[in-house]
């Protein structure tokens, strides 16, 4: 430090003629560099070797990037470690078969009593609820993104894409509670009777079920939950379709709708299908709401006698939520350990394809084929 | 005949283009209503039975009138803090990692790919994971488990929204402080960071938010405590917890505060939410960018 002070004197010794300043600025460039240069080194020589500390830093923020490798590592190891007993148990046929019951011939699928374990309602549930939540949610998603991006006035676009994101940050919990005492009493009253009525026939819908809970329920509370996401993800793909697109068709005389069919939507359809799945991955995943609402029957329907989208089932998230703390023995723990290892499992797959393909639009390369 | 034709085919065509405009100004108003619908029961329902009780007392047993959450909002508090001083200085400093040292880097991609991942990881899953970890070794529910699993979740987001905003940082800025001879790590943190401090903390924000509603890595983890607690290191209280235990009780009491509970949990995350880009887009935190 106290070097710098000493070579600016040095620099006023050495150009005392120089009075006006671009005198000063010629002179100082021969003279000072040496002696500055030294002082800049002291300086920096007076505050450590730098490189060590420099390596340390970098080695720090590695340590916690990888830790994130970690975190996943450990899931998995605790997930499978302890669902050992279970897997040594069942194999594979946890999630297909049933224990058939020796005196009256029906399949015992989930029997914590007697330990028959098997995963096959809750896979069914999950499959169901979700396949119903992607039906409702995709068209109103692309719906809005389309409305959104194309269509809506310039005025309208920044409070109405805040509020389809505000959906995103309620809690699952909010969804849940607004389920039980608002959603599932209208579904009871006036949408149940109405299907049944009406679609009976397709023996998909029956009234044996007075609750309101059920498949049905789960389908349409996660509906709601996915929309944000579904949308605005479809929304930030068909941004990214070039406008050139757009006009091009325009030109050749399109209307609106054309163009967005033409141009848009052609372009964005990977996107598109990346948005959904990510969509499905939050679906099979999605704990609180449905645990509310799916009325957690352990029993499954069966595909032959009573199909219903009606009756009351549990999916594979909520069975966990429903039955872990109450879990008395090894076997039934390491079985509900299981289905959290499958649930792990296929959301990681289903999430990773939709980031790839994801990926593969915004990134451009393949889009420009279209 | 042609311009028959053609007439026919274009009042179709402007027919579709009507329809098309119509269903997705419908499907709009069908996702716009069940969110107000949402708003409109939770402000009428949770208003009603919010009182001063509900902020000062804890849980009275079924019967007793009054009772309040505020074990469950200082549990929550307490759970949350746990969970932000885990999962924001590792989740920047992966950020800092991707963005700063790793650019373009296999690792880099890979880590990326895996906090992606980690982020689509459902959160009970993440639940009985930090189960089998923390609580069945220690042989007792904690808040410690519960911070640490809501830490975890919070470290994909703060990561991956961090990258993003030292991406924005101009290279000209790095080049700047190197070359006045700033260690690259100083240059790192007082500099990069810096400029990018208004997007790195909505980041943030944004995570804590998030977790501040999950109920699901809690149930198993913090389990919940209708008594008075601030000791992370037994069973204690959270304000979703509670709201789920109340939602499927028998009891209209509890369904009320439930409603207060829900209330106050999502006027808390709405301010989070809307503080941050109130005060990012005014400009107070950009000073620096």
């Amino acid at each position: 430090m106290p070097d710098i002070p000493a070579s600016q004197s040095t620099t006023e010794h050495e150009v005392p003629t120089a009075g006006a300043g671009d005198a000063q600025m010629q002179a100082v460039p021969v003279e000072v560099p040496v002696a500055e240069a030294s002082a800049i080194r002291r300086f920096l020589l007076s505050r450590g070797n730098s490189a060590i500390a420099d390596r340390g830093f970098h080695w720090l923020m590695v340590l916690c990037a990888l830790s994130i490798f970690g975190i996943v590592i450990l899931i998995a190891y605790e997930l499978v470690q302890r669902s050992q007993l279970a897997w040594a148990k069942f194999g594979l046929g946890f999630f297909f078969s049933a224990f058939t019951d020796p005196d009256t011939h029906q399949p015992i699928y989930w029997d914590p009593v007697n330990g028959h374990f098997s995963a096959l309602p809750f896979l069914y549930g999950t499959v169901l609820s979700s396949f119903l939540a992607l039906l409702f949610a995709v068209p109103l998603a692309i719906g809005t993104a389309v409305f959104l991006t194309e269509m809506c006035p310039q005025r309208l676009r920044g409070p109405l894409a805040f509020l389809t994101e505000l959906l995103a940050a309620i809690p699952s919990v909010i969804y849940g509670l607004w389920a039980v005492f608002v959603l599932v009493p209208i579904l009871r009253e006036h949408v149940n009777p109405f299907l049944v009525k009406s679609l009976g026939w397709t023996t998909l819908f029956n009234d044996d079920n007075p609750t309101g809970l059920g498949y049905m329920s789960a389908g349409v509370i996660l509906a709601v939950m996915i929309l944000p996401i579904i949308s605005s993800l479809t929304r930030e793909v068909m941004s990214a379709v070039p406008g050139s697109q757009r006009e091009a068709v325009l030109a050749l005389g399109a209307t609106r709708w054309e163009m967005i069919r033409i141009a848009v939507l052609r372009n964005a359809r990977i996107g598109i299908v990346g948005a959904v799945i990510l969509g499905l991955g939050r679906a099979l995943g999605e704990t609180m709401a449905v645990t509310m609402v799916i009325g957690n029957s352990t029993d499954l329907p069966g595909l032959l006698k009573n199909h219903s989208l009606l009756a009351n089932g549990s999916s594979m998230a909520s069975v966990i939520a429903n039955q872990f703390s109450e879990a008395s023995d090894d076997l039934h723990l390491s079985a509900l350990m299981e289905i959290g290892l499958a649930l792990f499992i296929v959301t990681i797959i289903v999430n990773a394809l939709a980031r790839l393909l994801v990926w593969m639009v915004t990134r451009g390369a393949p889009a420009q084929r279209n | 005949m042609r311009t028959g034709q053609n007439s026919l085919r274009s009042k179709y065509r402007a027919l579709m283009d009507g329809v098309a405009t119509g269903l997705a100004i419908l499907s709009t108003l069908l996702v716009v209503v069940p969110l107000i619908a949402i708003f409109i029961y939770l402000i009428i329902k949770g208003a009603s039975s919010l009182s001063i009780n509900f902020f000062t007392q804890i849980p009275k047993p079924v019967g007793e009138d009054g009772g309040g959450m505020a074990n469950a909002i200082v549990g929550s508090g307490i759970l949350l803090g746990i969970g932000s001083l885990i999962g924001i200085p590792i989740g920047i400093a992966g950020g800092i990692f991707l963005a700063e040292f790793g650019r373009g880097g296999k690792l880099a991609n890979a880590i990326r790919f895996t906090a992606d991942v980690l982020n689509g990881v459902p959160s009970i899953v993440m639940g009985i994971a930090i189960y089998s970890l923390i609580v069945v070794p220690t042989h007792h529910f904690s808040g410690y488990s519960g911070g640490v699993a809501l830490g975890i979740m919070m470290i994909p987001t703060v990561c991956r929204t961090t990258e993003e905003m030292l991406l924005m940082v101009p290279h000209s800025v790095r080049e700047a402080a190197l070359a006045l001879g700033v260690p690259n790590w100083r240059s790192v943190l007082s500099i990069t960071l810096k400029t990018a401090s208004p997007g790195v903390i909505t980041g943030c924000m944004l995570a804590f938010a998030r977790v501040a509603g999950e109920t699901a890595p809690l149930i198993f983890t913090a389990f919940g405590n209708s008594n008075w607690t601030v000791n992370p290191n037994e069973a204690i209280a959270a304000l979703p917890l509670q709201i789920y235990v109340y939602a499927l009780s028998p009891y209209d009491e509890w369904h009320k505060l439930a409603w207060a509970g829900s209330l106050v949990l999502i006027v808390l995350i709405v301010a989070a939410v809307s503080l941050v880009r109130y005060v990012t887009s005014r400009g107070v935190l950009k000073g620096a960018s």
